[in-house]
């Protein structure tokens, strides 16, 4: 048996796509080190000039990242912290993403940018914890957040294989996660969701490391309610035939979504499921409230986060 | 080491006053409602585009600004084609998606005009690094106006480059004003300061000189080539029209009529010709005034795009959006 963390899955198809494709490069900070596990080791294995240690300029990098990738290269971007997505917003949603459309299909943009450790973390508080997913799949970009290690694999993969940019969330609450592996690791294709319980009575759409509470949850209540749990694994662009397709096995919905509510990723989930699904009662989501902020102390931290007790009484309130 | 078309003073002479014509018409097509949004036009800065691609090879790339024309025509894109993009047709360089602001061919290395300030030079670095990594004897010119200077992009840009050594040539067309702001009032210390301080070298030249220009991006640019790192070049110069074609309906006062005028004085067009034969200029005119007729033709010869078309590109996998419209 083999057991293989979230963090080396990462790690090893960032490895995989380095020894296969000359063309692929990374910029972040502390990446020699490979301070944040996606990169360890890589420098050593294939050089400073591939793996590239880049001072604390965010903006230059990622922007670099693009002229890079305009002239062929595949970078990808490691960003420390989740909220340091807000300070490259328009190098990732007004350059990259345009460059396409704007040049009328002349360029493209492999640009892959990677947080590892979004959402909370536990004791970083506010400008540490964010988790802002929906803001890239309201803009258009191709945005992943994997739950499991084989799909951060091959999500990955797939992410550098791709011609267009890629925001690939590795929530801080997945990252810890090992796996049995007893397939070999391959890439997984961006738009198409996996079921990871089977169930006829209610469908739970849920994102990144909440997989795990909604599978636990599901089967606590095995005895009085038969849950499918349902991930995107790609929440732009998302895989709506899946969805709808569990819509008609179970007719019940409740999204598990650690976004904020507002025009976050579960009002999307609903608004697809009301206008193209037909529902046996109203659909839930169980969120972060509204503009959410997360404070420091480790109680108000869980209070502002999706938990079981408010997804038990989402899957009962559908059930009524 | 030049652009073939650049080559000699003659074809300098011709690109700017390319680039001055299809200004004044493009001026024209802003009036008669042919080109929507409006222009920022590039009048008065000819030597700088002109100067500088002079020193760049085919295989050299660049980044524009919101005042592009003129690098997208000196580095060689075809007139006809910036002119039906300007107008918004399917034949226009990047098939009518991208406008005045976005026009790139990058055919021919233009790597885009950009409607942010500053936006361009990071790119441009990113660019210059992979073809130091390819192995490509490569320079990647930025241009960028002194509003620009202003940016933090652009500073944290200009030390990515150093660091990296990239072949980088900046060029910092300091025309006075960023829209009505004055560059002595909004720049502390000065341009080439910023430069030296990050270890790049940086000369001010003459912006309405195109051979003084030129002499100066060779200098730089045949330096950063051979691997000696990133340039930086000022060139002082001066915008003869309005920050942008909207402008002339407010009638503003940022600037007096007696400092356009002394500046008009120095037309670099004017001096460029004076170099040459009188016949010679007369010939170039008539060919240039020649290929705009042409060109005028056939942007107005193109097709608006089909609306059904109006997501095509937006990804380069081929990805389709949902529409807008209720299902
Ligand atoms: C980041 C950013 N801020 C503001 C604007 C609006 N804007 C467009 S051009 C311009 C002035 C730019 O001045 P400068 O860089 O000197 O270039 P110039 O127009 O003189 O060629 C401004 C403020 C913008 N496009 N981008
Ligand atoms: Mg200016």
């Amino acid at each position: 048996m083999t057991l293989l963390s979230y963090a080396k899955a990462m790690n090893r198809a960032l490895a995989d796509a380095l020894a296969a494709d000359p063309a692929v490069c990374v910029f972040g900070e502390d990446v020699g080190a490979g301070l944040a596990g996606l990169t360890l080791g890589l420098q050593q294995r294939f050089g400073a000039e591939r793996v590239v240690d880049t001072p604390l300029s965010e903006q230059a990098f990622t922007s670099a990242g693009i002229g890079a990738a305009l002239a062929g290269m595949r970078p990808v971007i490691e960003l420390q912290i989740p909220s340091l997505l807000f300070l490259v917003f328009e190098q990732l949603a007004n350059q990259a993403h345009k460059f396409s459309l704007m040049t009328g299909g002349q360029a493209r943009v492999p640009l892959t940018v990677v947080v590892p450790g979004s959402g909370s973390r536990s004791g970083w508080a506010g400008q540490h914890s964010d988790h802002p997913y929906a803001l890239f799949a309201h803009v258009g970009i191709k945005t992943l957040v994997p739950a499991t290690p084989t799909d951060a694999y091959g999500l990955l993969s797939s992410a550098i294989a791709d011609d267009d940019p890629v925001v690939l969330f590795a929530p801080a609450g997945a990252l810890g996660v090992r796996e049995d592996v007893t397939v070999p690791l391959a890439p997984v294709p961006l738009g198409v969701a996996r079921t990871h319980r089977p169930g006829t009575d209610v469908t739970v759409l849920s994102v990144g490391h909440l997989v795990y509470q909604a599978l636990a949850v599901a089967e606590e209540l095995a005895d009085e309610v038969s849950v499918e749990v349902l991930d995107p694994r790609t929440l732009y662009p998302l895989d709506r035939a899946a969805l709808l397709a569990s819509l008609g096995r179970t007719g019940r919905l409740v999204v598990l979504d650690d976004s904020n509510r507002f025009a976050g990723f579960a009002a999307e989930a609903l608004a697809i499921a009301g206008e193209e699904g037909r529902l046996l009662a109203p659909p839930r989501r169980v969120t972060r409230p509204d503009g959410a902020v997360l404070p420091f102390a480790l109680g108000l931290d869980r209070a502002l986060q999706p938990d079981a007790a408010q997804l038990r009484d989402a899957i009962r309130a559908v059930m009524k | 080491m030049s652009l073939p078309h650049l080559a000699d003073r003659a074809g300098r002479y011709r690109a700017m006053r390319l680039i001055r014509s299809f200004e004044e018409l493009a001026l024209e097509w802003v009036r008669s409602g042919l080109i929507v949004g409006g222009t920022h036009p590039y009048i008065g800065q000819e030597a700088v585009a002109v100067g500088v691609c002079a020193a760049l090879t085919a295989d050299d790339q660049l980044t524009s600004t919101h005042r592009g024309h003129g690098h997208v025509l000196a580095k060689g894109a075809d007139p006809g084609r910036l002119l039906a993009e300007l107008a918004g047709r399917v034949d226009g360089l990047n098939r009518g998606r991208g406008g005045s602001m976005h026009a790139a061919d990058f055919s021919l290395g233009i790597l885009g005009a950009n409607g942010i300030v500053g936006a361009g030079a990071p790119i441009a670095v990113g660019a210059a690094w992979a073809a130091q990594r390819q192995g490509r004897p490569r320079v990647v010119a930025s241009f960028f106006g002194d509003g620009a200077l202003n940016q933090g992009v652009l500073l944290e840009a200009l030390n990515l480059a150093s660091i990296w050594r990239a072949p980088v040539l900046f060029v910092c067309e300091n025309n006075g004003y960023a829209t009505t702001l004055p560059a002595g009032a909004a720049v502390g210390g000065s341009a080439c300061g910023r430069a030296e301080a990050f270890g790049i070298p940086a000369e001010t030249v003459d912006g309405m000189d195109v051979e003084a220009v030129r002499a100066a991006a060779q200098r730089l640019a045949e330096r950063a080539r051979a691997g000696g790192g990133p340039g930086f070049l000022e060139c002082l110069t001066y915008r003869f029209e309005a920050h942008h074609t909207m402008e002339r309906r407010f009638r503003l006062s940022y600037r007096t009529p007696q400092e356009v005028a002394a500046w008009r004085e120095r037309d670099p067009l004017v001096s460029a010709a004076a170099a040459l034969p009188p016949a010679e200029v007369a010939s170039i005119d008539a060919d240039v005034s020649q290929l705009l007729s042409l060109a005028a033709e056939f942007a107005l010869a193109s097709a608006e795009p089909d609306p059904a078309t109006a997501d095509d590109h937006l990804y380069a996998s081929g990805l389709r959006p949902r529409s807008g419209a209720a299902l």
